[in-house]
Formats: structure tokens, sequence, C-alpha cells
């Protein structure tokens, strides 16, 4: 009887964390997955299920293939490049360095600016002419470039605005951990006669391993869900050739109303994102160290 | 590997104007173990750091096997460490942290292992190899930073505290272990510690310092016999030596408000003097000074007992009696050798030439018995 009240009393205090967890998280990933098997109601036509049409027409989709590519490039440089950087700059500032508080700061900054403010100071500097990359370019005497109107340029162009933003972000999850290393160690391996490479690659590197995965994880999930700069800078265009998974999933649903394709791409983007997460941690998890 | 002599001449370090080292000069002999024994702040471990490289000196200079190595990086200096923190590799497991020097100097695989096996043996760590530190008791981890530094095989092993994370069981096996293994092995052994009995139970040359500079160095036997200052008197023996000011009247020296002379003066004194004598020194006789007893605490065999002496107090460590009790009058006697004097102010050591000690029972006491008032009995 006692054993039951209490039962009872843990469910109702679970109740309100359950209502809202399943009512903004789980039932929307269902009924996702659920509109994804119907097709899109328009006008007088009623949604009717249509099995696997949805998926079909996706395969068949030759922009759904060009956005998906563009996003496995735009994850395939920002990731390693954003993580690469910060570490780097996270050893530089952890370092016996003259102003280094400004300089952490100034690193931090882009992380403080919203995307989209970030995405207007972009704007300006890839302004063909008079932005400031072509002004510098100008005064070698070099062409002006159009960074943002070029398909084969729109892509590195907003890479690098990503990697801007991430960078600074992830270089205080690595100056933090540095900060927690013993400078013991540094010494201990000194004595040994350990060079710095040699103390970085055997020390420093395992003993940051636990933060690269933190990072990797956030780096890869952001790369399929930080878009707030394609809609300032370009839209996804010139011809779909800057446009990301997220971004083509809103303009899908918002633009061109097609709910069921759209629920049909969230689908993907969400096994997508669940497999990277999984295999990252089962793959990289046995070869962290924690302590 | 034998070990060699270290020798720092004037020595400084300083930061800003924190002067951690003040220019201290000593000789850690060959093959010897050299205690550097202080209180907190005195900068023994900026001393040790500094003849590990670790830090830069300010000035003076520092000679391994008569090398100059003052501007040389830690590992040209023929030495191995022990951290007080053991700074042991939290993800590499113990044979890994053992190794690491070796690999870093390229030490052939086969070599490796011989010697990590001799090392593991030595120090009864053959079946914890496989473990990471975490995995470990303070102990073993203590043993493993000690094996990181004997694989070295380098002549000089520094040591900062090492034992002080340890439980007194433990630390108590690991002095006899360590003193042990530092004679077996020939090391010169450079050891910081702040725990007086540490030193004097491990030491083979004991270098006492104290606000950046060395008040004594010497054997166990000489700092305790004959403490070269006041400090360093207050500083070796549990209970320390007992410091009472002295007046002096005509040549007789006295404790302010208590009759019996206790020393002579047969030279020029300063004012200002204390007079020092170990708890130890003191026993109980029918014909000694009278003291009252004020406190006593409980050691088991001995118990400390707090007199008082005129003006001043002091500690004496005498056997348990029933006529020692809070209150009582008792009398106590020493021998004039364990009497030593010192100046009040610069706490320099007086020769002997210049006093001599008075045996309270042959003197004054005659003379005293009849000024007594007994307490209670
Ligand atoms: N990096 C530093 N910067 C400034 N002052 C320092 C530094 N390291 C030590 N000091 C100062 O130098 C003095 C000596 O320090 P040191 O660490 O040598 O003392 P210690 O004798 O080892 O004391 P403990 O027994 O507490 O370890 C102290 O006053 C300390 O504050
Ligand atoms: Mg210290």
């Amino acid at each position: 009887m006692l054993a039951r009240r209490e039962w009872i009393h843990g469910w109702l205090l679970l109740t309100p964390a359950l209502i809202l967890l399943f009512a903004f998280t789980h039932y929307p990933a269902v009924t996702t997955v659920w509109h994804s098997f119907f097709s899109t109601p328009r006008g007088q036509r009623p949604s009717t299920f249509v099995g696997l049409d949805n998926y079909d027409f996706l395969l068949a989709d030759s922009t759904f293939w060009q956005v998906l590519s563009n996003n496995l490039w735009y994850a395939l440089v920002t990731i390693p490049v954003s993580i690469a950087l910060a570490l780097m700059m996270a050893l530089w500032v952890d370092g016996k360095l003259r102003g280094r508080g400004f300089v952490r700061m100034a690193y931090f900054a882009p992380t403080v600016l919203p995307l989209i403010a970030v995405a207007n100071i972009w704007l300006f500097f890839y302004t063909p002419g008079f932005g400031l990359i072509d002004q510098v370019r100008g005064l070698f005497g070099l062409a002006e470039v159009n960074w943002l109107g070029n398909p084969d340029l729109v892509l590195g162009s907003v890479i690098v605005v990503a990697i801007w933003k991430e960078a600074g972000f992830f270089m205080i999850f690595y100056l933090a951990a540095l900060q927690a290393i013993s400078p013991s160690l540094r010494e201990a391996a000194s004595i040994e006669g350990a060079g710095r490479w040699t103390y970085f690659r055997r020390v420093t590197f395992p003993l940051l391993m636990p933060t690269t995965l933190f990072v990797s994880v956030n780096a890869v999930i952001n790369s399929f869900r930080l878009v707030d700069h394609i809609f300032v800078m370009t839209e996804g265009g010139p011809d779909n050739a800057s446009s990301l998974l997220l971004f083509y999933i809103y303009e899908t649903a918002f633009q061109y109303w097609d709910t069921a394709y759209a629920a049909t791409l969230t689908v993907v983007l969400l096994v997508l994102l669940s497999i990277l997460a999984i295999g990252q941690f089962f793959l990289v998890d046995r070869r962290v160290h924690y302590r | 590997m034998t070990g060699v002599e270290i020798e720092a001449r004037a020595l400084r370090k300083s930061w800003g104007d924190t002067q951690a080292v003040d220019g201290i000069s000593f000789t850690a002999e060959a093959g010897k173990f050299t205690v550097l024994l202080g209180p907190s702040g005195c900068g023994k471990s900026t001393t040790l750091r500094l003849i590990a490289g670790l830090e830069q000196a300010t000035d003076g200079s520092i000679r391994i096997d008569g090398q100059d190595v003052t501007q040389r990086p830690p590992n040209e200096r023929q030495i191995a460490m022990v951290f007080q923190s053991y700074a042991l590799f939290p993800h590499l497991n113990v044979a890994e942290n053992i190794l690491f020097g070796l690999k870093v100097r390229r030490v052939p695989a086969a070599q490796r292992k011989e010697r990590l096996d001799r090392v593991a043996a030595l120090l009864g760590l053959s079946n914890l190899l496989e473990r990471r530190p975490a995995q470990l008791s303070g102990g073993q981890q203590q043993r493993v930073a000690l094996g990181r530094a004997v694989i070295a095989e380098k002549p000089i092993c520094l040591m900062d505290e090492p034992l002080s994370n340890l439980d007194a069981k433990l630390r108590h096996e690991m002095r006899v272990e360590l003193r042990a293994l530092q004679r077996k092995l020939g090391l010169t052994m450079v050891y910081v510690t702040h725990d007086q009995a540490e030193a004097i139970s491990m030491a083979d040359r004991i270098i006492v310092m104290n606000g950046g500079r060395i008040e004594q160095a010497g054997t166990p036997g000489a700092i305790y016999d004959q403490p070269a200052t006041a400090f360093t008197a207050r500083f070796i023996g549990t209970p320390p030596m007992n410091l009472i000011a002295l007046s002096r009247a005509g040549q007789s020296l006295r404790v302010p408000g208590a009759d019996p002379v206790l020393a002579e003066a047969r030279g020029a004194l300063p004012d200002n003097l204390l007079l020092g004598i170990r708890p130890e020194d003191l026993h109980l006789s029918d014909q000694g000074v009278p003291v009252q007893v004020e406190a006593i605490e409980y050691l088991g065999a001995d118990n400390l007992v707090d007199c008082r002496l005129g003006s001043q107090r002091l500690t004496a460590r005498l056997q348990h009696r029933q006529e020692v009790a809070e209150g009582r009058t008792i009398r106590l006697r020493w021998s004039t050798e364990a009497v030593h004097l010192f100046d009040g102010l610069s706490g320099a050591r007086l020769d002997k030439a210049s006093w001599r000690a008075v045996e309270p029972a042959t003197e004054s006491i005659n003379r005293m018995n009849a000024a007594v008032v007994d307490g209670p009995s």
C-alpha cells in the first residue's frame, strides 16, 4: 500500500517535466516522422497517406543532393579548422603573454555577438569593390571579387564566417581545460627533457581529449544547425550554392509551404545527426581519458 | 650512477620586492642526504627549484659536479625530481609514467623494459603497472613518482616534501624506505621538508633556513646539540627548546622574579639574553630549582610539564610521578652542559668563553631552601 503511494507521488512529481518534454520534444519528433508519410494538404485536397513517396521524391531531388553535399563540405571544413584554430589560440593565450586578458576577450568577442550581427559585419567585409577585403586587395592592385555572388566562392565565404564565429567559443573550453592541467606536469616533463612539442603530443593533447570530444560534438551539431548567416548573407544563393540542409528545410516549409516534404527532410537531418553524435561518442569515447 | 656534488654560491632569487632566497651558499656533498629545513615560506622550495633549473636565479651560481649550470635547462643538470604533488601524468598508467623520461630520451625498448622491471621490483610496483594514478593510494602514487626519479639513473635526486600527503604510519615507512634507497643507490639527495623530526631522522646534513637565509648547516647531531641560533634551537626538537629571558645583576644571570642564579658572566655579554634548555634535559631532583607546575600534558610514558619559574615558563619532559601535579611545586635539575645561551636580539649563540652555567644543585640551593614556600603537600 505504502509502496504504491510512493510510486504515485513519484509519478506526480515527474509529471510537469514529462509533459513539457513530451509536448515540445517527443511529440513534435514523432509527428514529424508521421507527417513524412503523408502528402501535403493543399486547398481542397486533404492530406493522404502516401507511404514512402516523399522519400522517393527526396532521392530524386537534385537540390536535396546539392544541399547535402554543400552541408557535408561545410561540416568537413568548419569542424576541423575551427577546432584546430581554437586549440592553437587557447595554447597561445594560456601562455605567459603580455596583455593576455585583452587577447582572450578579443577572441571571445565573435561568440558574444549574435550570428545575425556577425553576418552583417562580414557582409560589409565581402561587399564587392568597397568592402574591406576588396579594399585591401585594391592596395595590391588586385581585381575586385564578388565573394558572395560567385557560386564557386560563396560556400567558402560562409564557411569562413562560421569558423570565425565558432573558434573563439571553442577556445574558451580549451582554455578552461588547459588551466585545469597542473603546471607541475610541465615541470616534470621538462626535467625529463621533453620539448614543447613532445609535451603537447604526449601530455597536453591527451589530457584535452574530453574537451575535444565535447567540442567536436558541438561543432558537428552546429554545422547542421547554425544557418543564421545564410539568411543575412546569401539566402542560399546563388543557385543553391550556399544552401545548407536546415536552410533548405526552412525554405521548403515556410516559403513553398510543402510541409510533408519538409518533414521528410527533417527526418533525414535527425537521422544524420543521431548517427554522427552516437558514432562520435562510441568511437572516440574509448580513447578519451576522463579524470 | 654515484652522486655528484651540488654547490650553491651566493644564490639569490627575488620576485619584485619578495626576496625568496637571499644570497645563500651551501654544498650538498656527493652521495649524501641533505635536508633543507625551515618554516613555511622560508624559501626551501625556491632553492630546490633553482637547483632543478625550474626557476632562474636572480643572482649567484649553481655548480653541479664542478660545472656551472646556472644558465642550463633542467634536463642538462643530471637531476631527477619528485614533486610534492607527485606530478604523475593522469592519463598514463604506472608503467608509462615511469617510462615517460626514457621514451622522451629514445632509450631502446629492450633496455626500457629491463630497467622498468628492476625499478618496479625495487619499489614493489610490479603488480600495479597497468593502473592509472587515480586508481592508486597516496603511498603507491608516491612510489610511482619515486620510480620515475629512480629509473632516470641520474646522480642527483631532488624531493619537495614528498611525504607530506601521507598518513603518519605510511610516512614513517616511506622515510625508512627512502633513506635505504638513497644509501643503496648512492644518490646525492636534496630533500625539502618543514618537519624537523623527518629531517633529523633522515639527513646526513641539515640546512636550516629562515626568511630566505641559512641559519645553520650541519649534521642532525650538531644542530640538535649546538644550535647556532635561537631560531634553530626553537625549531628543532619536539617539544622545542625552552628559551627563557634572563636578567643580569653584576655577574649573576637570573630569571626575573626568581632567585636562583642560572649562569654567570665571564666576559662581555649583550644586555638581552636568552637561556636555552631542552625539556628532555630537565630532571626531578630534591636538590633542584623549585618551580610551580601549571599544566601537564600526558603523552603516555612521559609527560610534558609546563612550569613557572619567576616570570618565565618552561616545559619539562618528565616521567610520570605522583608528586608532579598541577599547582604543586617541584624541583628541577639539569647538567651545566645542557645549558645554551643566546643573544636575545640577534639570536646568535654565545660562546662559553663569555659565560658559565651554574650547577643549580650545588651553589644556590642551600641558600634557596630556606626561602622556598612549598606548595600544598
Ligand atoms: N612565483 C612566485 N611569485 C612570487 N613570490 C613567490 C613565488 N614563489 C614563491 N614566492 C615567495 O617566495 C617565498 C618563498 O617561497 P617558497 O615556496 O620557497 O617557500 P617554502 O619554504 O617552500 O614554503 P612551504 O613550506 O610553505 O612550501 C614566499 O614568501 C613566497 O610567497
Ligand atoms: Mg614549498
